[in-house]
């Protein structure tokens, strides 16, 4: 190709703290063709996207755009180059009409005329082929249309560069093949299209090339007819990096949580677990992979008893006795009065695990604060309990006293971690309790997983990282869009495998 | 007189504050603040009022009083000090994003201590018998009628019979709608106060926009406070004479569901409403209390009736009450 590239990438470099986002990408992007920005969660695409849309400037590198360096600084300077980002998270006002939104912030000559606006509204969506009612409030929009306003505000401003932020995550197949054939029909009309997304078949249905990036890194660029999944997937997960983590055998596994057939819904009232079926074995880490929003935050929230279920059953056999208790459509306060010592570690510390504004020693009553009998608060156990954390986990905090949101990420999952394995539990869930770790942290959290393991105690990991997941755990189940797409071995598993696995699933809606 | 012409005629001077309080603490509510400090403000720009008419009518004498400077230094010291007001709670509340409920009520108080503090201080300057400052004079000048009120009956007694600041209440309320709802301007204000994250991310000033409508606000407000000393109370001051109307003012924004040409209307039921009392003969002193708290109770009735439908047009403004960091995300 001897055409000039809408963007050109040239090594780009962009360190948040002492983390690479991105290192040393250079990519191009063409005029009259969609490309697929390809890779994990947290490989750096949507940063590297904000870059080229003036939400972050980049450290080191340079943007050309149309050929000649482009400085943007701001989404202003990004629209002045005729590039518009449609982000994941809408911004749009819910009182105001699709019109309204569309316009909002524009400086146009003139006199304020929404009826011009609408009447240009109308237009785009015709010459695309969006439906869309330009009074309609947003509000009562569906997520598709919120995001058809969103395409049209950018197009609207005369963007020639699109770039979507996984667009399709949020749409119903349906939805997904309406939006391709809107996008189809940009590319004719010119325009440079950029879609980030980890759905390979969405990668091969849409795009012409395809660029991978990895960790930050930019791994290669393929034009997409040549190319298919095994081979994307393959430069998307990378080769296999040891890491050390010690792992042994389980001992006595015997079944401990049952789930069969579970099924639930989110608000929106969309189904976010399809038939979901496991089995958690004592002694043994059951790893959870997927890619983020997949269901696994809902999984182990149902067995929580924090989330309704709208089928299937969750089964828990009393270690000793075998007596088998049912789980389903209990609140945590029954769950616990049954006897069943389930410890969880959620995804969002400092909103569901801890309370920030409080210091590690109430942090630690949030679980005992009910066995006291007499009006006052007894805080001689919590206080001890919270010195141990302390001590064993090696929390960094100035004192016992000391608000649990003033502590470093790290304290604040040691803390956490701590109290939840303090309870002596039977089943652990973590979700993600590596997340924003560094390395020495992490390493501390798996061996308590393991000593758990160890212990005999259940234990259910959600994480994202391949390469720990096939480390750690011993079994490890994959879901897709809320649906089991398999259970592997983590002994003889391969990333490929896991990772093409991950992406499979909600064909059947 | 027709005793109720003279009920509806009382009841729009009633309401007139409640106006100019309805409509500021409106435009402020839009640009997502919640401004309890609106008593206060109404108070100060009272007073501040006040020391502009007395200093002026004891540099020259009431004899020599320029009308036209007699209306103007109490007009443009109202404004100051209300602006300087509403800039005390916006650099609080927008530049150190401080909790607008503490500062909002912190202001209160403060604007009610400052307009005694100095009302107190012109009551010993007049070494009067009466705790009062008397502004006749200029208090005359905000009176005056249009032409004709007296010729007309029932009809200019009704529509024609006030002051000049009643007319631009009316003016400023009607007008702010307009903004609202037609311009661009409007539609910016709204955006900040329903989701400054988009609003920033579309390109508009948040910082500036959220200044801008609180002061503009507060100065607004602070006429209420003007149009009570020199029309309802005939230039006399006396310290805590306003009594709740600014809290009104603010129940009364809830009342209107955010809708300043709705506020007209309103501010006169309320108005009404809070001397009915007088107009019903043969109560007792108890009745009279209670039927006083009626707005009270119809701000309440509304407020349950607006959340119970959740139609979101009449909710408040999305983000009310809270502040605005580009970096949260």
């Amino acid at each position: 190709m001897n055409k000039t590239p809408a963007i050109e990438l040239r090594n780009i470099t962009k360190t948040f703290g002492k983390v690479f986002a991105n290192r040393d990408v250079s990519l191009e992007v063409f005029y009259g063709e969609i490309l697929s920005l390809l890779g994990e969660n947290g490989s750096g695409k949507t940063t590297l996207m904000n870059m080229i849309a003036g939400i972050y400037y980049p450290d080191e590198g340079q943007i050309l755009v149309n050929g000649e360096e482009a400085v943007i600084r701001s989404p202003k300077d990004a629209f002045r180059y005729k590039i518009g980002m449609i982000h994941q998270h809408f911004k749009l006002v819910d009182v105001f009409t699709a019109t309204e939104n569309v316009i909002l912030g524009l400086k146009e000559k003139g006199r304020y005329d929404i009826k011009k606006a609408r009447e240009k509204v109308k237009a785009i969506s015709e010459q695309y082929g969006f439906e869309i009612d330009p009074d309609k409030k947003i509000y009562e929009m569906s997520v598709s249309e919120k995001q058809t306003v969103e395409i049209i505000k950018v197009l609207y401003r005369g963007a020639d560069i699109l770039m979507l932020d996984e667009p399709t995550a949020v749409l119903t197949p349906q939805e997904t093949e309406k939006l391709f054939k809107v996008l189809r029909k940009m590319k004719e009309a010119g325009k440079a299209i950029v879609i980030i997304t980890h759905k390979l078949h969405e990668v091969l249905a849409i795009s012409d090339r395809v660029s991978v990036l990895r960790k930050g890194a930019y791994i290669g660029t393929l034009e997409t007819a040549a190319t298919n999944e095994s081979e994307l997937t393959e430069m998307m997960v990378g080769k296999k990096i040891s890491l050390n983590i010690d792992r042994t055998d389980p001992k006595d596994p015997e079944e401990r949580l049952i789930v069969a057939h579970l099924s639930c819904m989110n608000r929106e009232g969309l189904k976010v677990l399809k038939d979901v079926s496991f089995t958690a074995y004592s002694g043994e880490i059951l790893g959870i992979a997927g890619i983020a929003g997949s269901g696994q935050r809902e999984l182990l929230e149902t067995i929580a008893g924090l989330q309704p279920i709208t089928d299937g059953g969750i089964q828990y056999i009393t270690p000793g006795t075998g007596i088998i208790e049912n789980l389903r459509d209990k609140t945590p306060m029954e769950i616990r009065a049954l006897g069943v010592r389930l410890s969880f570690v959620p995804e969002d510390r400092l909103g569901m695990g801890l309370v920030g504004n409080m210091d590690i020693t109430e942090n630690m009553m949030l679980r005992s604060y009910r066995r006291g009998r007499s009006v006052f608060l007894e805080k001689k156990a919590p206080k001890s309990l919270a010195d141990q954390i302390i001590e064993q986990l090696e929390v960094v905090t100035p004192s016992r006293e000391t608000a649990v949101r003033k502590l470093s990420g790290g304290n604040v999952q040691k803390v956490l971690v701590g109290r939840e394995i303090a309870a002596a539990p039977t089943v652990l869930m973590a979700a993600y309790p590596v997340r924003g770790l560094d390395i020495n942290s992490s390493y501390l959290i798996y061996n308590l997983l393991n000593e758990q393991k160890a212990n005999g105690v259940a234990v259910i990991f959600v994480g994202e990282d391949l390469d720990v997941l096939v480390e750690l755990c011993d079994r490890i189940l994959v879901i897709g869009h809320g649906e089991v797409t398999g259970i592997v071995d983590g002994r003889t598993a391969k990333k490929e495998e896991i990772g093409l696995l991950m992406t499979k699933g909600g064909s059947k809606v | 007189m027709n005793p109720f012409v003279m009920f509806l005629q009382r009841a729009v001077i009633m309401g007139v504050p409640l106006i100019y309080g309805a409509t500021g603490e409106t435009i402020t509510e839009k640009s997502g603040h919640l401004n309890l400090g609106i008593p206060g403000i109404m108070y100060v720009g009272s007073i501040s009022g006040v020391i502009g008419a007395f200093l002026y009518e004891s540099a020259v004498g009431r004899e020599n009083v320029n009308p036209a400077l007699g209306i103007l230094i109490p007009l443009v010291a109202c404004l100051v000090g209300s602006l300087l007001m509403g800039l005390i709670y916006s650099f609080f509340t927008v530049s150190l994003r401080a909790n607008q409920n503490v500062t909002g009520l912190a202001l209160t108080t403060f604007g009610v201590g400052i307009g005694n503090f100095f009302g107190g201080s012109l009551i010993k300057l007049t070494n009067s018998e009466l705790p009062s400052v008397n502004l006749t004079t200029t208090s005359n000048l905000f009176k005056t009628p249009l032409p004709f009120a007296k010729d007309l009956g029932w009809f200019g007694e009704i529509f024609l019979s006030y002051g000049f600041l009643a007319y631009l209440g009316i003016f400023l309320a009607i007008f702010a709608a307009i903004i609202m709802k037609r311009t661009r301007v409007g539609l910016h204000l709204r955006a900040v106060g329903e989701n400054p994250a988009t609003a920033d991310a579309a390109g508009i000033n948040v910082g500036r926009y959220k200044y801008f409508a609180t002061c503009l606000g507060s100065m607004i407000a602070g006429l209420g406070g003007l149009y009570y000393i020199m029309d309802y109370a005939n230039g006399v001051w006396s310290n805590d004479g306003f009594g709740d109307r600014g809290w009104l003012a603010i129940a009364l924004v809830i009342f209107t569901v955010w809708k300043t040409d709705l506020g007209i209307i309103g501010a006169i039921l309320f108005g009404g409403l809070m001397i009915v009392n007088n107009y019903i003969p043969g109560l007792g002193l108890a009745d009279q209390e209670l039927i006083r708290i009626l707005p009270y109770l119809v701000t309440i009735i509304v407020l349950i009736i607006v959340s119970a439908r959740e139609k979101r047009e009449t909710q408040p403004p999305q983000s009310l009450g809270l502040s605005y960091f580009r970096e949260d995300r």
